[in-house]
């Protein structure tokens, strides 16, 4: 336990200090790759909710982050076209204030989580695999033939959305807000994962049968914890959208759903700050292998076996030992 | 909309549905005996669209590159499996997931960089080119037709092997207690190889046949993938029957769809807007059927529950 | 009937063509400890789970304190009053014992939609956790992940679990399997205190524990329940004799 917490504060204070480094030294693409690593991050937490405490593999959380994605670039799309929507009969006018578009995005994402989440919690094991994975693709497709909002091409906000009191401009700036929001819902999984509501989900992955038999029903937990995490991802994504000023349905593609998997196991599946330490390694290695070769993925490929074949519990696991301590 | 189109669209459906039926095919029967979700199925049907692809524009033969792209995608299978797959069998979801996923990455880049990033056409061969009549007054793409054949002598072809061969005996045997095939004296590590060099095979034949329909390109596979999976969970896993089912199932809807509900729709939504809300229904039609199967069948069409 | 803490009413099941419950009556009254015996695949685990809620019946309905509870989920008839333990241990074995057995007071008390409160920080939820605890004398063990517990540490566990729910009556399954003599003993007193708080449904192959533990004994045979009675007239019954008892188990 204590070697997670000294692992956990090195990985907190590498994702920050990195940023401030760079900001000192003038490079302001650094900045962006850290802010890059932040909300891949923030997605990867949302995702370890279900995966690593739940044990829920879902392969569909692409259409939580594209959804996030699109709450983002619809409500600033209008916004910077000066055209209001039309909700049945209802004019609303767009936004380009981020905590409005977040606040969209979290409930977009949790009622997207719960739809999905109803139909497929009800299966277990490959069903589930293969559900989210479905329902995911599904968003996709619609997404790219819907094409109001750019279809296959997406959307572009030419100027990035503001936050009160804040640059969002500024590099610096806008790592700083996204590294807060990682760290505020980090304490916030901290908090749950002790909480009766944790325990009882790390326990129906164990054991499903004792939580029912205890008086716990499971498919509400599960599709309680689902719905969170589903929020969390979605939140990320309007960030993400907003940090390359950008949406595409290829934020909703299953490939996104399989890199936010690799995220968190890359860091350590249900550790605290794994999803932190895989977003930073997958940034790091994007960015130092792109370098070297176009087909760097085939390398991303290769390690990634490597660490599926040989070395499980990821690099937080690598750190720190096992998961909880034994005094 | 004439009957003629229909019937036409019906026999796209029927097309579509018995390629899906190759890839669901050998992705059922992995799953049912070796309990193994595969993602890098897709990858395999690239991999015979590929072989098929450069094999007949080597030789200008398209049938030595059909058997290019069965040979090329069952010796990756048997490969992959003995190198990666093996060692998954009795490890969780996730680290199948994860492993398959990244088999996917090495494949596709692997394939970008031999082949490069513009997509390779194979064409149609001149005795299977131009349409031919049907009853009704239906003129019908030979190829295409060829493609349906061709599919359904392999659904009759697998039907046999499980059904009526000692392959097929030991490959059920399998998927009921898999310590009572090694209690039969079968050696396991070939069998599962070899089921998995099969589901190979029928994935590169697929990709092939539909190469020369479409365009061979990276990535390819991974629609059709996607589609596979819905037809499984339709039609249950690790049902064969099932698989055939879904596949034809999925191929009808989607095609279907994609024609009529615009025509529907605008008799709901007006003429204005019934191209957009039909064609973005259509590309939900088929996740819609399936989760309308679950709800009523939990477990698939032919699941075991 | 009133009276009844427990009913299984006319209860059947068959899994194609074998009829694992075939007609079964049977209940549990207060303060009792009431065996189920049968030999093996006589049927004894598909009652149970249909007592449980796991399986649904074919036909035939289940009563707890009277209500009719044939259509309700394991966790709803848990949460009416229902606490079964199980044949092979089904634990979170990746948490502590006092964890495990947290868990289930967060059940009992209905305090799962609790997010950001710890839970081994509540005393309303660690109190009764750690009661039950010391009843089965597992106090020691409260911080041991449940992994590293021995066999029959985690056969005590079981019984905190289904102790902590506060139940108006217990369905245990094999609560001796692969004890000791020493085991079984202590297990066998905790049993025979336990009546006192709620009846005990009790199927278990251990024969010497179960005659001295139980006030009456039903006999399962093929999915008929063949004989309901006393020890003493069960153990002279000729067909219980015939179809069970003699065959030397």
């Amino acid at each position: 336990m204590r070697r997670e917490r000294i692992v956990n504060a090195a990985l907190a204070v590498l994702l920050l200090g990195f940023p401030l480094w760079a900001y000192w030294a003038g490079e302001p693409f650094l900045i962006t790759l850290a802010t890059r690593a932040a909300i891949l991050a923030l997605a990867g937490v949302g995702l370890n909710l279900a995966l690593g405490t739940g044990g829920l593999v879902s392969l569909g959380h692409a259409a939580f982050f594209g959804a996030g994605g699109y709450a983002m670039g619809v409500l600033a799309w209008h916004a910077q076209m000066y055209a209001p929507m039309n909700i049945a009969g209802f004019e609303i006018a767009g936004t380009k204030s981020m905590p409005v578009i977040w606040l969209v995005a979290v409930l977009t994402g949790a009622l997207l989580a719960s739809l999905i989440g109803a139909l497929s919690l009800r299966s277990s094991g490959v069903y589930f695999i293969m559900l989210t994975l479905a329902f995911g693709q599904m968003a996709y497709y619609f997404a790219i033939s819907w094409p109001a909002y750019g279809g296959e091409d997406g959307l572009s906000i030419y100027v990035r959305n503001g936050f009160p009191g804040l640059n969002t401009l500024d590099p610096i700036q806008f790592f700083l807000l996204a590294y807060a929001v990682l760290m505020a819902v980090i304490w916030f999984m901290a908090r749950l994962q002790v909480s009766p509501f944790g325990l009882a989900l790390a326990a129906a992955r164990q054991s499903p049968a004792r939580v029912q038999a205890v008086g716990i029903g499971v498919f509400r937990l599960r599709l309680v914890a689902f719905v969170i995490s589903g929020a969390i991802t979605a939140l990320a994504g309007a960030m993400f959208a907003d940090l390359n000023r950008f949406i595409s349905p290829t934020m909703l593609n299953w490939h996104t759903s399989g890199e936010l998997i690799v995220i968190v196991v890359l860091g350590g599946v249900a550790r605290l700050y794994g999803p932190v330490a895989g977003a930073i390694l997958l940034v790091t290695l994007e960015h130092v292998l792109g370098g070297f070769s176009d087909f760097w993925q085939i390398w991303l490929g290769l390690g990634l076996l490597a660490v599926v074949l040989f070395a499980r519990g990821g690099l937080v696991g690598a750190l720190a030992g096992r998961a909880v301590a034994h005094d | 909309m004439s009957l003629v189109l229909l019937l036409e669209q019906v026999l796209n459906g029927v097309q579509l549905g018995v390629m899906l039926f190759l890839m669901a095919a050998g992705l059922t029967l992995i799953f049912g005996v070796m309990g193994l979700i595969n993602l890098a199925h897709g990858s395999l049907y690239m991999v015979g669209a590929f072989a098929a692809a450069a094999v007949s524009g080597l030789t200008g033969s398209f049938l030595l590159g059909l058997a290019a792209a069965l040979a090329a995608a069952a010796a990756a299978g048997a490969l992959v499996e003995m190198l990666v797959i093996r060692r998954l069998y009795a490890r969780d979801h996730l680290d199948q997931v994860l492993a398959t996923f990244a088999l996917i990455l090495i494949f596709s880049e692997g394939t970008r960089w031999l082949f490069g990033s513009f997509p390779l056409f194979l064409d149609v061969p001149t005795w299977l080119s131009g349409p031919v009549a049907l009853p009704l007054g239906i003129d019908y793409p030979k190829y295409r037709l060829a493609v349906i054949a061709v599919g359904l002598a392999v659904a009759g072809a697998l039907a046999w092997l499980i059904g009526g061969t000692r392959l097929g005996v030991q490959i059920r045997a399998g998927e009921a207690d898999r310590e009572m095939i090694a209690a039969l004296g079968v050696d396991i590590n070939r069998l599962y190889t070899l089921v998995f060099a099969l589901g190979a095979a029928l994935a590169g034949l697929a990709g092939a046949l539909v190469g020369a329909i479409q365009s061979v390109q990276v990535g390819m596979g991974e629609p059709v993938l996607i589609l596979a999976f819905v037809v499984i969970v339709i039609g249950g896993i690790g049902s064969i029957r099932g698989a055939f089912v879904g596949a034809l199932l999925v191929g009808l809807t989607d095609t279907l769809g994609r024609v009529l509900l615009p025509v529907i729709m605008t008799h709901i939504v007006g003429p204005q807007s019934a191209a957009t809300v039909g064609s973005a229904v259509a590309s939900m039609a088929i996740y819609i059927l399936m989760a309308l199967v679950l709800l009523v069948r939990p477990s698939g069409l032919f699941g075991r529950t | 009937m009133t009276d009844t803490v427990l009913q299984v009413r006319n209860v059947s099941k068959a899994f194609g063509a074998v009829q694992a419950s075939d007609g079964i009556t049977l209940d549990l009254r207060p303060g009792e400890i009431h065996a189920l015996i049968g030999p093996n695949g006589a049927g004894k685990s598909t009652l149970i789970a249909q007592i449980a809620g796991a399986l649904r019946p074919d036909a035939g309905s289940v009563w707890l304190s009277g209500q009719d509870v044939t259509a309700l989920g394991v966790a709803e008839r848990a949460n009416l009053g229902l606490a079964r333990s199980f044949q092979v241990s089904a634990v979170a074995m990746d948490l502590t014992v006092l964890q495990n057995v947290v868990l289930a007071a967060c059940g009992a008390q209905r305090r799962v939609w609790r997010f950001f409160r710890a839970a081994l920080r509540d005393e309303r939820l660690i109190a009764p956790a750690r009661a039950a605890l010391a009843r089965v004398g597992l106090t020691g063990e409260a911080a041991t992940i449940v992994a590293d517990l021995s066999h029959g540490q985690r056969r005590r566990l079981e019984l905190a679990l289904a102790l902590v729910l506060e139940p108006t009556c217990f369905v245990m399954d094999e609560p001796l399997a692969g004890l000791g003599a020493d085991g079984s003993a202590e297990m066998t007193a905790l049993l025979a205190g336990l009546k006192a708080q709620a009846p005990i449904l009790l199927v278990e192959h251990d024969m010497d524990a179960v005659f001295a533990l139980a006030d009456r004994i039903s006999v399962l045979v093929y999915g008929k329940i063949i004989a309901t009675g006393a020890p003493d007239a069960i153990r002279a019954d000729s067909d219980v004799r015939r179809a069970y008892l003699g065959d030397g188990e």
